[in-house]
């Protein structure tokens, strides 16, 4: 066995070549978890976007009979203080966490991606500005910027969304940032400069695809971060009105009802915030490990 | 080596100063006035411009600012628009409950990251491996408020074992800095494990082992102090989130802290205080990256600083 395997020649097996998109397909695909989980937050929109006409009940739907009940076949989670369908305000709060998710933190992004593109490819006094407010920004830990930029602002939907995008800002001017600047000492984007390119067409067309990968990633992480900002604000009284189906907001005001001893109340919307990120941070760690051809596929 | 130190201590008063700049221009920003809230709903105007006569809110903000300035100087951090207490003494108050409450959080957290996540690497791809990164990524995904309640609900309510909220104890700490130190126990165990399975690639373990010795002291000698650098980064950065996340935490427990303190103090407009604590958060997160600066230098000998 040794003997043949010595005499015969080596021959290399034929990769057959595959486009970034289908790598990064095969990659995926063998990460069940990360897979498992981007269908579970479809399921979960598509839920919290049809419910309106599948539940029997509104989320705002009192029912002064029937306060405080555990879960049964009827109220899969119970009813609240007021008779609301635990389950349906549950379903409400997926589309207002995904919503505020999603809008604060492409915000975040696409302000942080300009941001560092112009300050890793011009350098000098704009780096220098961009860099101390994001130290700035930094210096003060997430949660902390948003609850300072709520009190300002005022509680609030719209307020909660500038608070979380804000405290995405840095955090994505840095990765695109040092990206730049290691992409735009390569040849091809020197080779883009001989050629003529204007700058607005190096950063975004030739440097902005190689830091892409990074963003894509980091994105998809920052959601659940996000929610779990916005959920918390909302459970200290400075996020949406209290009486909001939003999951925070659920758990701030089932807490009195938790010490006599109403566990439902708070469980299952802590619940849904828990699997919500953690499906988020889960497809994160998959996309990463697909996006990034530094990493083995063991 | 203090030359250094007292370098970068300096280099903290523009920082400091450009953050107190901040405060003092976003509070004041706030919608809602504070003389009306104090004299009450139904004073008069002329009440409530007395009002802000005594409490010197009727001046130009630049004078209001210097003013400021000049009392941190001396220490003066002005007196509560609400109680009238001065509020270096409501700080000075709440700073216990929440120093402990962090010290303990971050000490458990801190172990118990670094060894679960040594142990990981060490025993990499096994199911125990799997189970406690699948652990770590739900401690990073866990709301922290959620878990303060459910350990209340099992502990507290139903097994009647320590209270539920308050700080009349050492017993109370329990429950709170369990809450408080779960995400950075997570954070930590992850990322001490993949520091430590960098590391165990380098050609000094190779000749560690190759000179006979024992697997624990290369693991826990050679290879732990050589990934202690970015572990010890992100120990600092992790401070930093404690103390945000203590604001929460504080407010599950009815923990009579900073927290607590500084939402009070937002949800009553009350400047002095909003201002003073937050000065204080950032003093202390400045002060915190400093110190892990300098702990390089003692890990490290190579990275001493000129």
């Amino acid at each position: 066995m040794a003997l043949a395997s010595d005499t015969s020649p080596v021959v290399p097996k034929e990769k057959t070549a595959r486009s970034p998109f289908s790598e990064f397909r095969r990659r995926f695909v063998t990460r069940r978890a990360a897979l498992a989980s981007g269908f579970f937050l479809l399921l979960m929109l598509a839920m919290a976007l049809i419910a309106p006409w599948i539940l029997p009940f509104g989320p705002d739907e009192f029912d002064y009979r029937n306060t405080l009940s555990g879960p049964s076949a009827l109220h899969w989670a119970g009813t609240d203080e007021f008779g609301r369908d635990i389950f349906a305000r549950i379903l409400n709060g997926a589309k207002l966490s995904m919503f505020i998710g999603f809008l604060s933190v492409t915000i975040g992004a696409v302000i942080g991606v300009v941001a560092g593109l112009l300050a890793g490819y011009y350098g000098g006094w704009l780096d220098s500005i961009v860099m101390r407010i994001s130290d700035v920004l930094f210096a003060f830990p997430g949660i902390l910027l948003a609850i300072g930029i709520v009190a300002i602002l005022g509680a609030g939907l719209t307020n909660v969304i500038i608070a979380v995008a804000v405290f995405s800002v840095p955090a994505f001017a840095r990765i695109v940032r040092s990206g730049t600047l290691g992409l735009k000492e390569t040849t091809y984007v020197e080779a883009a400069r001989a050629a003529g390119a204007p700058n607005a067409i190096i950063m975004f067309r030739h440097i902005l695809p190689g830091v892409l990968g990074a963003v894509i990633v980091y994105f998809t992480m920052r959601i659940g971060t996000s929610i779990l900002t916005a959920t918390s604000l909302s459970f200290i009284g400075l996020g949406v009105e209290p009486s909001v189906a939003e999951w925070g907001a659920m758990l701030s005001t089932g807490r009195e009802y938790m010490l006599a001893g109403k566990w439902h109340l708070t469980f299952f919307p802590g619940l849904a915030i828990f699997l919500t990120v953690l499906c988020f941070n889960i497809l994160g760690d998959g996309l990463r490990d697909a996006l990034d051809p530094k990493l083995d596929d063991n | 080596m203090l030359h250094y130190f007292l370098r970068r201590l300096a280099a903290l008063v523009p920082v400091l100063f450009l953050i107190s700049i901040f405060v003092f221009l976003f509070i004041h920003a706030l919608p809602g006035d504070p003389a009306r809230l104090l004299a009450g709903e139904a004073a008069t105007q002329e009440e409530v411009e007395s009002v802000r006569k005594a409490l010197k809110l009727d001046r130009p903000l630049l004078t209001q600012y210097v003013d400021f300035l000049k009392n941190l100087a001396t220490g003066d951090l002005g007196t509560s628009l609400r109680t009238g207490e001065p509020v270096s003494a409501m700080i000075a108050r709440a700073f216990m409950p929440t120093f402990w409450l962090s010290v303990c959080a971050l000490a458990w957290s801190l172990l118990f990251g670094l060894v679960a996540g040594v142990i990981s690497a060490v025993r990499r791809g096994s199911p125990g491996d799997h189970a406690g990164m699948f652990l770590s990524v739900s401690g990073i995904s866990m709301p922290n408020f959620w878990l303060g309640l459910l350990l209340m609900q099992f502990f507290s309510v139903n097994l009647g074992w320590v209270g539920t909220s308050g700080f009349d104890e050492p017993s109370d700490l329990i429950l709170p800095s369990i809450t408080l130190g779960a995400g950075v126990a997570a954070v930590m165990a992850r990322f001490t494990r993949s520091a430590v399975i960098d590391v165990a690639r380098e050609d000094f373990i190779r000749t560690a082992r190759a000179k006979g010795l024992r697997e624990k002291v290369v693991i826990w000698k050679h290879a732990l102090r050589n990934a202690l650098i970015p572990v010890v980064t992100m120990a600092g950065l992790q401070f930093g989130f404690l103390l945000g996340g203590s604001i929460v935490v504080e407010k599950v427990f009815r923990w009579p802290g900073l927290g607590s303190l500084l939402l009070d103090a937002i949800n009553f407009r009350d400047y002095a205080v909003v201002q003073a604590e937050i000065m204080l958060f950032s003093l202390q997160f400045l002060l915190i990256n400093l110190a892990v600066d300098m702990l390089y230098g003692f890990i490290n000998p190579a990275i001493r600083y000129k």
